[in-house]
């Protein structure tokens, strides 16, 4: 536990020192979603329409294209051999990298969401469900995102490669992620739609790290 | 007893070139078996099968579409178990399959949407519809090329068979939770109509047909697998003693 807790302060150290990392993101994510009133149509009930599906794919694609360094400036500093190497389980450190980023990044687009729901005319009673809709959700995204990107931290090209890993196995968390803002438009019920979207991250949370960790071992031919 | 005996294949097949010896027998006869196979189910079920009361000859795309589309979600489950051994076991036939067995089964995925694509046409109206079975095949095929594209990156075809393994076996996990998370969309596609267990909904006459042109796809499957698994395994062991006899002599 103690590894933990010094691997997880180290991590927010580091990143809190890179602001650009964490600042980027959330640019991306506002500025992705004000695209679709210039692009599809300013009328609020349209865009209250697509709204569920904008704010998520926005939210998505943040959450990947931040991940595509997470492991590289480790891996070139020589951090992530001697990380693979120690005596401690390698899934340790990892899970706690994986937490200190989404502290730092996912975690800041869950609390801007519900301005950029009320601009893209949501209304207002659907803001908590959009908010704990990405609050399960993001760090599923992370997590997932995370395999991709240990599976090509060797790799000099990642952006493009990472999107064609990942991106098909986002789609479920996608799916009930949308779907829940959606059914909270339309006034259903989103408890049950929720409880799928915490048993996705309950399942990414305790096998995802494991899939992280061996992902690494076998990008640094370990 | 029998455990003994797979336990020993296990082991055999795991050798690349018992492997290499192995195939060398078996596909001089796998190879005419699988295309017999497959014509006739493939011929009888477009030429000599009853039309449908409803949806007429149309319906006869469902002798290439439904082999297609069960050979190709096979092809992943397979991949899926041969990157497990891979990467738990490290054996080297296992990184061999994951690599062989990707390429036909992106085919058949693709074959797959197309054939559906055209069916849809004439039975509901529409070439494509975001149906449950739909969308999660197009998932499958997006699944296919990433492990393709993964493999292709990295230099060491071990370390990329491995990647690649780890990639197949998050995929297969994900092709489940897809298939269920898109049938609440409300579907469009018919249920399966057949069934191994219990009685099958559709008429013999088209059942057997069926039957035969799905293992004949399977079997054509395992013909190009092997055949991709000997390339392989020939270019991986290009420095061992027995390969370079096998060049210089010219046998097989």
């Amino acid at each position: 536990m103690s590894v933990f807790r010094a691997a997880l302060s180290r991590e927010l150290l580091v990143l809190w020192r890179s602001p650009a990392e964490i600042i980027n993101p959330l640019f991306f994510f506002v500025m992705v979603i004000s695209l679709f009133p210039l692009a599809i149509s300013p009328k609020p009930e349209l865009l209250a329409l697509v709204a569920p599906g904008v704010l998520w794919v926005a939210a998505l694609l943040a959450v990947m294209l931040s991940l595509d360094g997470l492991f590289r400036r480790d891996q070139e500093s020589g951090v992530l051999e001697l990380l693979l190497t120690a005596p401690v389980m390698a899934v340790v450190p990892v899970s706690a990298k994986l937490l200190a980023h989404w502290l730092l990044t996912g975690l800041p687009l869950v609390l801007i969401s519900p301005v950029l729901a009320h601009m893209l005319q949501l209304p207002d009673a659907v803001l908590g469900t959009v908010m704990l809709s990405l609050l399960l959700g993001t760090p599923a995204l992370t997590i997932i995102g995370a395999i991709g990107a240990a599976l090509t931290v060797g790799l000099n090209r990642g952006g493009i490669l990472l999107a064609v890993l990942v991106l098909p196995l986002y789609i479920p968390v996608l799916i009930f992620g949308a779907g829940a803002v959606s059914a909270a438009v339309d006034g259903g019920a989103v408890n049950g739609i929720l409880a799928i979207l915490g048993a996705l991250l309950a399942l990414t949370v305790s096998l995802g790290p494991l899939a992280v960790a061996a992902g690494l071992k076998i990008s640094s031919g370990n | 007893m029998v455990w003994q005996t797979i336990k020993r294949w296990y082991h055999m097949l795991g050798s690349p070139r018992y492997f290499y010896t192995f195939s060398s027998a078996l596909l001089p006869w796998l190879t005419p078996i699988a295309l017999l196979v497959f014509t006739v189910g493939i011929v009888w079920g477009l030429a000599f099968a009853p039309s449908d009361y409803q949806q007429g000859n149309s319906y006869r795309i469902i002798f290439i579409h439904v082999p297609a589309s069960s050979g190709a979600l096979m092809g992943y489950m397979a991949m899926g178990v041969a990157g497990l051994v891979a990467v738990v076991w490290r054996m080297k036939m296992a990184e061999v399959m994951m690599k062989a067995i990707a390429p036909f089964g992106a085919a058949l995925a693709a074959i797959s949407l197309a054939t559906g694509a055209l069916w849809g046409k004439p039975t509901w109206g529409t070439y494509w519809q975001w149906d449950a079975r739909m969308t999660s095949m197009l998932i499958l095929l997006f699944m296919y090329v990433g492990v393709i594209a993964l493999q292709n990156v990295i230099r060491d075809p071990r370390q990329a068979a491995r990647a690649a393994g780890l990639l197949a076996m998050v995929g297969v996990i994900n092709v489940i939770i897809v298939k269920y998370s898109v049938e609440w969309v409300q579907t469009l596609h018919q249920g399966s109509t057949l069934k191994l267990v219990g009685e099958s909904t559709i008429n013999p006459a088209m059942k057997y047909p069926l039957l035969i042109s799905m293992l004949g796809t399977w079997l054509l499957y395992a013909v190009n697998v092997l055949v991709r698994a000997r390339t392989e395994v020939v270019w991986r062991e290009r420095r061992s003693k027995w390969v370079r006899k096998l060049v210089k002599g010219g046998g097989q």
